[in-house]
């Protein structure tokens, strides 16, 4: 993406406990000179690391406000457009939702604005406990909904938990459209979280420093002439394939390069400059993503 | 020193032991006794002060849950369907049809220099327009040239013109939001539902959220709605009270000349819960007669009109989906647990009965850790709360503050859509409350309906609705009850029953002048009962003197 481009924003969601904090750390810590901006809807025990902020030049911005009687939260709105004025801009903001908050609202409010682009809805779930409140009286519902509106979700602390396959297995009926990665001490790569990369160089090795459970799987493959963006990236987004995220550019067949983004499910086509590099960047599970299947899919040269 | 001895055509002292007097001698801004010319003339030197011959004198009336924000919002254009008092007094006529709508912000537009500037609205009420929806093409009659919105009186619509969707980025087709009906031609109808779709609107159409959040003219206007309602002392119950505020309101309402007390709430929000506790003792420690701060505010859940209450089973009449919650159950836990172990007091927004379930969850657990008497923790609204609740509330020690309001203004569509008919016939009872024994008060939430406590104890005493329905008569209270209410029942609610809510030795001398008086006219009148002024601190206030 260009300076001018929309920026791009991360709604992190998830309750109280899963890890919201601690993957925001982790993504900062990884941040290797992109400039994230991070935005607080509630302060939980653990705080943002604060020797991070400083050392890669983050911003943070805490989020007041609400719907409550007749006054209506738009510090959402205004908080990123205060980040969006900032100079330098950031690269990417991370939003980080309150225990309760459903991450779909938010994720639907971001993609109304002029300027942004929503980059996806990462929901954090403890394999410990998510069973336990899905079950809860006062919260169930809330938890259900907000794991069914995620785009990925990270089964967090599986190191503690007994069976963290029965809690997959479990969370593929709860929410079927989400993509799904195991983590531990919510570390995962920035990569896969934000889609942050930007050429083919930066990908993660598969079996990369945060691969505990999974080995992660990446292809490049070359869109073939006169196919559609819009057919290829519903393919590319299709659960059937294991896609965590592709991202790439094409030319369209009428003219003009396409840009193609998917994170899990969702998938966005927005138009290209003229001189982006054609080609595509797919990563997924490795145990999961069949790429021959893929390439036949979208009828790959 | 010499105290000043007011007769008046009737005093409602609310002191059960000497219901009625004939005169009140006050000193020192305090009450030294009510009772007769004789009794009182003991106290010494005396100045026999006869404004108020011909008035009926009650204690100032206590609004136990308003939003200074009132004060503020009149710097946009009232839409209202229903007849609304500004601050200066001017009756707003409501405005009974979609074009007198236009026309009012029309005229408002054309008196604004800047061609370019936005014009904001507020509280219209499009379901009193026969089932048509306001659009788009409705608000370009007011401009096409500028950005036009208006807010709903319900808080969960904001109606924009073609300008201001233009500017926000959304007319275009491909909009796909819930909360953003599409016209036939694919674009937006300018109707944007809830707040996730109002947000992008909001600050292309001049609603500025640093005024709404608390201005120092708003202050000063909302005190001014006081004098003209008989309110003495208003809870402002939701602030977020950041530094600059705190020290704004401080020096508004110390000037001498403020005519009204404050009591001002800290939201939880944008604090841990440890810090929450400790913001709100430092609050404490720096009120004033006429600023009470340390009081704490959580919002548990949203509101029915919005759907966003949380409801038990079986939920909304319509079939809309839970609603939603605000703060999440261990946050509210760890709260109460803070402020009992601390002696600070939490007031609770809790709308649907799933959020007073859990608030009653937590402060049974709370109590237990930390047993606390004469907490007075309250839940706010609490509308939906059925006899069980009240009785489970009255065991834990709290207090209530119903919202009988919302049966004019809402009742017709709570017993149509929202609750159905049988819990919009409960709702807000305040008789069970009274019978259950629950410390009672009854509010306005104002911005969110007129402030004026008269005004609120006629609904709870008629329960009527918009259309004339009454909702729910066996929920009905008597005038002294709602009298009683408005005074000490607030007052309670908020700590300061031994300082206000009644005419007795000792207390402040706040009374609410009256031109009517509310104990004789009768509950169907109550409401039209004419307000004088008030005193306040023993400082006379008369609407009609009001500087603008
Ligand atoms: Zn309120």
């Amino acid at each position: 993406m260009t300076a001018a481009g929309p920026l791009p924003v991360t709604v992190v969601g998830g309750y109280l406990g899963a890890g919201k904090t601690t993957l925001v750390n982790s993504l900062l810590r990884q941040a290797n000179g992109r400039r994230l901006a991070i935005m607080v809807n509630e302060f939980g025990a653990l705080p943002i690391d604060a020797s991070l902020v400083e050392a890669a030049d983050e911003r943070i911005v805490s989020l007041v406000g609400g719907c409550v009687c007749c006054s209506y939260g738009e510090d959402l709105v205004s908080s990123l457009t205060m980040l969006e004025a900032l100079e330098p801009r950031p690269d990417h903001v991370l939003l980080e939702a309150s225990g309760v908050a459903f991450p779909g609202a938010i994720a639907g409010t971001v993609g109304l604005l002029q300027g942004f682009a929503l980059d996806g809805a990462v929901v954090l779930a403890d394999a410990e406990t998510v069973r336990g409140r899905a079950d809860d009286r006062y919260l169930g519902s809330t938890v259900r909904r907000q794991l069914a509106e995620a785009d990925l979700i990270l089964l967090n602390k599986c190191d503690l938990a007994g069976d963290a396959d029965e809690v997959e297995a479990w969370l593929g009926e709860a929410a079927p459209d989400a993509r799904l990665l195991r983590t531990t001490r919510a570390e995962a790569p920035i990569d896969i979280v934000l889609g942050a990369w930007t050429g083919r160089a930066a990908l993660p090795p598969a079996g990369g420093p945060f691969d505990h459970t999974h080995g992660y799987a990446t292809a490049a493959l070359d869109p073939p002439a006169g196919a559609e963006p819009e057919a290829l990236a519903r393919i590319l987004a299709d659960p059937a394939h294991g896609l965590l995220r592709a991202k790439g550019f094409m030319r369209r067949s009428g003219g003009g390069m396409a840009a193609i983004q998917t994170v899990g499910s969702r998938w966005t086509v927005s138009d290209a400059p003229a001189d982006a590099p054609a080609g595509l960047v797919c990563i997924g599970l490795e145990e999961q993503t069949d790429f021959a299947a893929l390439r036949r899919a979208i009828g790959c040269p | 020193m010499t105290a000043t001895i007011y007769p008046a055509a009737r005093i409602v002292t609310m002191n059960p032991a000497r219901p009625h007097a004939t005169h009140v001698a006050v000193r020192e801004g305090r009450i030294l006794g009510a009772g007769t010319l004789e009794e009182l003339a003991g106290w010494g030197d005396y100045r026999l002060d006869r404004r108020f011959a011909d008035k009926v004198l009650m204690p100032g009336l206590v609004e136990g849950h308003s939003h200074v924000m009132e004060g503020s919002l009149w710097a946009y254009v009232y839409c209202g369907f229903f007849d609304r008092m500004d601050p200066e007094g001017r009756v707003w006529a409501g405005l009974k049809s979609i074009d007198a709508v236009v026309e009012r912000l029309a005229e408002a537009a054309g008196a604004l220099e800047d061609p370019a500037a936005p014009l904001a609205g507020w509280s219209l009420d499009a379901i009193y327009y026969g089932g048509r929806r306001v659009n788009r093409h409705d608000l370009d009659r007011v401009s096409e040239e500028r950005a036009v919105g208006v807010l709903n009186a319900s808080g969960h619509i904001l109606n924009v013109n073609t300008k201001a969707l233009e500017l926000a980025g959304l007319l275009r087709a491909g909009v796909n939001h819930p909360g953003i009906p599409l016209g036939a031609d694919g674009l937006p109808t300018g109707e944007m539902k809830g707040p996730d779709a109002m947000a992008p609107l909001g600050v292309h159409t001049g609603f500025d959220r640093d005024l709404l959040a608390c201005d120092e003219p708003g202050l000063r206007r909302f005190a001014s709605l006081c004098v003209r309602t008989g309110v003495t002392t208003a809870a402002d119950l939701a602030n977020l009270l950041p530094e600059d505020a705190v020290e704004m309101m401080l020096r508004v309402t110390g000037e001498p000349d403020y005519p009204a007390r404050i009591v001002s709430l800290r939201r939880f929000y944008g604090l841990t819960p440890e810090e929450l506790i400790d913001r709100a003792l430092e609050l404490r420690g720096r009120s004033r007669d006429r600023l009470r701060l340390g009081i704490i505010k959580v919002v548990a859940d949203g509101s029915i009109q919005g759907f966003s209450a949380r409801l038990r089973w079986p939920g909304y009449y319509n079939g809309a989906p839970e609603g939603l919650w605000y703060v999440p159950p261990e946050h509210l836990l760890e709260i109460y647990e803070r402020a009992l172990a601390a002696g600070l007091q939490v007031h609770t927004h809790t709308n649907g009965d799933e959020a007073t379930d859990l608030a009653l969850d937590c402060m049974e657990s709370a109590l237990r850790k930390h047993p606390a008497p004469d907490h007075r923790f309250t839940l706010q609204h609490c509308q939906l709360a059925d006899a069980a609740q009240f009785r489970r509330i009255r065991a834990l020690g709290l207090c209530v503050n119903l919202f009988p309001n919302h049966h004019f203004y809402w009742g017709d569509q709570h017993y149509a859509v929202t609750v159905g008919p049988e819990r919009a016939e409960r709702m807000n009872a305040c008789a069970t409350a009274l019978r259950e024994g629950v410390p009672l008060a009854i509010h306005s939430d104002a911005p969110v309906t007129p402030l004026g406590p008269l005004f609120t104890a006629w609904c709870a005493v008629n329960r009527r609705t918009a259309s004339g329905r009454t909702l729910g008569e066996h929920e009905r209270i008597g005038v002294a009850d709602a009298l009683r209410t408005i005074t000490l029942g607030a007052a309670w609610t908020l700590g300061l029953d031994g300082e206000v809510g009644s005419i007795e030795t000792g207390k402040r001398a706040d009374f609410a002048v009256l031109e009517d008086d509310p104990e004789t006219v009768g509950g169907e009148r109550l409401k039209d009962v004419r307000v004088w002024g008030t005193v306040q601190g023993g400082r006379i206030f008369r609407a009609a003197d009001l500087q603008p």
